[in-house]
């Protein structure tokens, strides 16, 4: 049985860029479309289009107007993003170790409090997730998790604070996120890993991929340390275990 | 080697180029030159790839010294007063800096950003194609950070080639254009409208990551948080205040609030050298017309070279100076007091 997939929305973003929408939300479904969509033109490349860049709901498919048109582009992803989505064969899984809690994770006590439970209990829920990157944005190696149990959705924070650690593991809504440098968040901070998903000089400079599956696990302070200094001097510390 | 050392600058003077491409999905930004054009009439006249890269410099004045034999560069961009150890420097014109001479700039007289292109370009170590400056992300060479007083830009012995000028049009005051989109079903039509028919500003708190306008307040029809997604140079935003606010090449690869329009690309850099404080409109197109302006604008870029003129005689000289000058006169300044990085 081939159910029809419901079109997506072209929908321009300026003169060279077109944003091919699957959902208005964070949803699954759409977001497998988005990186399907995404390895049918790695895999298939359109002259004109030069960098494609998935997100949650949509795939920005940025192109030279000088090769290809707005309209002409538009029907070829049209008609690409209505291809069956092909299960996905070379699923990478990556565990990541976090240290959870006290000053490397401050929100975790108020979090407990406000789901009515222990520190501890988070810390279980939160590693006992599957999770899946969604997508990598905002600053680099950014990546937003889909698969964040229920329980632990929460609303982001009313004042967002203006600097949160290089390695901050937050939630956010629905979304929990692996942060890589230090910058601005309105998410709540659970813990820290050692792991750079950005780091110059490393092969590779950026460790995960949209679509990459990822678990984590509970480390304390001195492993922490530990791997924080071997991650600076370029060690990937992530462990995959799954390619 | 030779090299054009820094004598003093001041904040949002940074090494620019092309930009950096390919990794947005990794949530790198691709950065680069505030104005291109600009950047590459630049690079043309000392003979460089049009989006080579340069120095940018941003509305304060800046110095620079030849060290280790003569450097020739060129100017070209947001107009002030530059001279070379005294003697009169154009815009828009080729010259050589002696070793040991200074080239001295003042404030920026119109628009925001000069380039300062020098012949055979700056030597550093590419990262993902690009010199380009990107602090936050740590990349950028030779230094990944903004320029500042006693920093060397390694670059080749000027060649002693003729000096040339290049005929530029008169850059217009006209709206600055838009595409309606992404998101601008997540406005009903008067909010649309109050848009499209304000007087905006440019707010002083406005950096190379985005430009925040100051005008009427921009009302949501559902709120003003929508799932994050993909930006472009140009994205629109409109956070919650409802004051709308235009990325600019150091964007967020991705963002959550709905955006309204985006600004055309061949009218970015025009956006781009708008002063803080000088009111400007918009004015929306269609998509056959802003893709017709794009390829315009390519095929600009890729003829400048054709623009390019001897300097046959000293009264020429004087000539393109005066125009240079001239136009630096018909609009104030920018005002250097409210203007922060």
């Amino acid at each position: 049985m081939s159910a029809t997939l419901p079109p997506p929305r072209l929908l321009p973003s300026g003169d060279s860029a077109i944003t091919v929408e699957f959902s208005r939300n964070i949803d699954d479904a759409a977001n497998q479309r988005v990186l399907a969509l995404d390895r049918t033109i790695a895999r298939e490349p359109i002259a004109g289009v030069t960098e494609t860049v998935p997100t949650y709901r949509s795939l920005l498919v940025h192109y030279d107007p000088v090769q290809i048109g707005f309209d002409a582009l538009s029907e070829q992803l049209a008609a690409l993003a209505q291809l069956p989505v092909p299960p996905v064969t070379t699923t990478r899984r990556w565990r990541i170790p976090v240290v959870y809690g006290g000053e490397h994770g401050i929100d975790l006590e108020d979090v407990a409090r406000t789901l009515n439970t222990t520190p501890d209990d988070i810390v279980a829920r939160h590693v006992a997730g599957d999770y899946r990157v969604a997508m990598i944005g905002f600053t680099p190696g950014w990546s937003y998790l889909s698969g964040l149990e229920k329980s632990l959705h929460m609303s982001r924070r009313k004042n967002p604070r203006l600097l949160t650690p290089a390695g901050t593991i937050s939630i956010g809504g629905v979304q929990t996120g692996v942060q890589c440098l230090a910058g601005p968040s309105g998410w709540h901070l659970l813990g820290r890993t050692p792991v750079r998903t950005y780091q110059l000089h490393r092969d590779p400079t950026f460790l995960l991929e949209p679509g990459d599956a990822v678990t984590f696990a509970a480390i304390d302070a001195k492993t922490f340390a530990d791997q924080d200094r071997a991650a600076e001097a370029g060690e990937i510390v992530a462990e995959l275990i799954a390619a | 080697m030779t090299k054009l050392v820094i004598s003093t600058i001041g904040p949002a003077s940074s090494v620019q180029d092309g930009g950096r491409h390919g990794a947005q999905r990794y949530g790198l930004t691709p950065s680069g030159a505030m104005d291109r054009l600009a950047l590459a009439a630049a690079n043309v006249l000392v003979g460089n790839a049009p989006l080579a890269a340069a120095i940018e410099i941003g509305p304060f004045g800046a110095s620079f010294t030849a060290r280790d034999g003569a450097v020739r560069v060129a100017l070209a961009g947001a107009s002030r007063n530059a001279d070379i150890s005294g003697r009169a420097a154009a815009f828009n014109t080729s010259m050589t800096i002696a070793d040991g001479e200074t080239l001295t700039l003042g404030f920026a007289r119109v628009g925001s950003f000069s380039y300062l292109a020098i012949e055979g370009g700056i030597s550093g170590e590419p990262m993902f194609g690009s010199l380009a400056v990107n602090a936050r992300a740590g990349l950028g060479s030779p230094y990944p950070r903004p320029l500042q007083a006693g920093d060397e830009l390694p670059t080749a012995a000027a060649s002693g080639a003729a000096e040339r000028r290049i005929d530029l049009p008169a850059v217009t005051d006209a709206p600055i254009r838009v595409v309606l989109g992404p998101q601008d079903d997540e406005f009903d039509d008067v909010q649309k409208q109050l848009f499209l028919d304000s007087e905006w500003k440019i707010s002083a708190t406005s950096d190379r990551m985005g430009y925040r306008l100051e005008g009427p307040v921009i009302r949501h029809l559902h709120g003003h948080n929508i799932v994050s997604d993909g930006t472009v140079n140009g994205s629109i935003q409109v956070p919650g205040n409802g004051a709308p606010i235009v990325l600019m090449p150091d964007r967020g690869t991705s963002g959550g609030y709905p955006k309204i329009a985006t600004v055309i690309s061949a009218d970015l850099g025009r956006f781009a050298q708008t002063p803080a404080g000088k009111g400007f409109r918009f004015k929306s197109v269609g998509m056959a017309e802003a893709q017709a302006e794009f390829r315009k604008s390519a095929e600009f870029l890729r003829t400048l070279p054709d623009r390019l003129r001897p300097i046959e005689n000293f009264d020429l000289n004087i000539e393109a100076l005066q125009d240079a000058n001239v136009a630096g006169a018909a609009v104030s300044a920018v005002d250097a007091a409210t203007w922060s990085p």
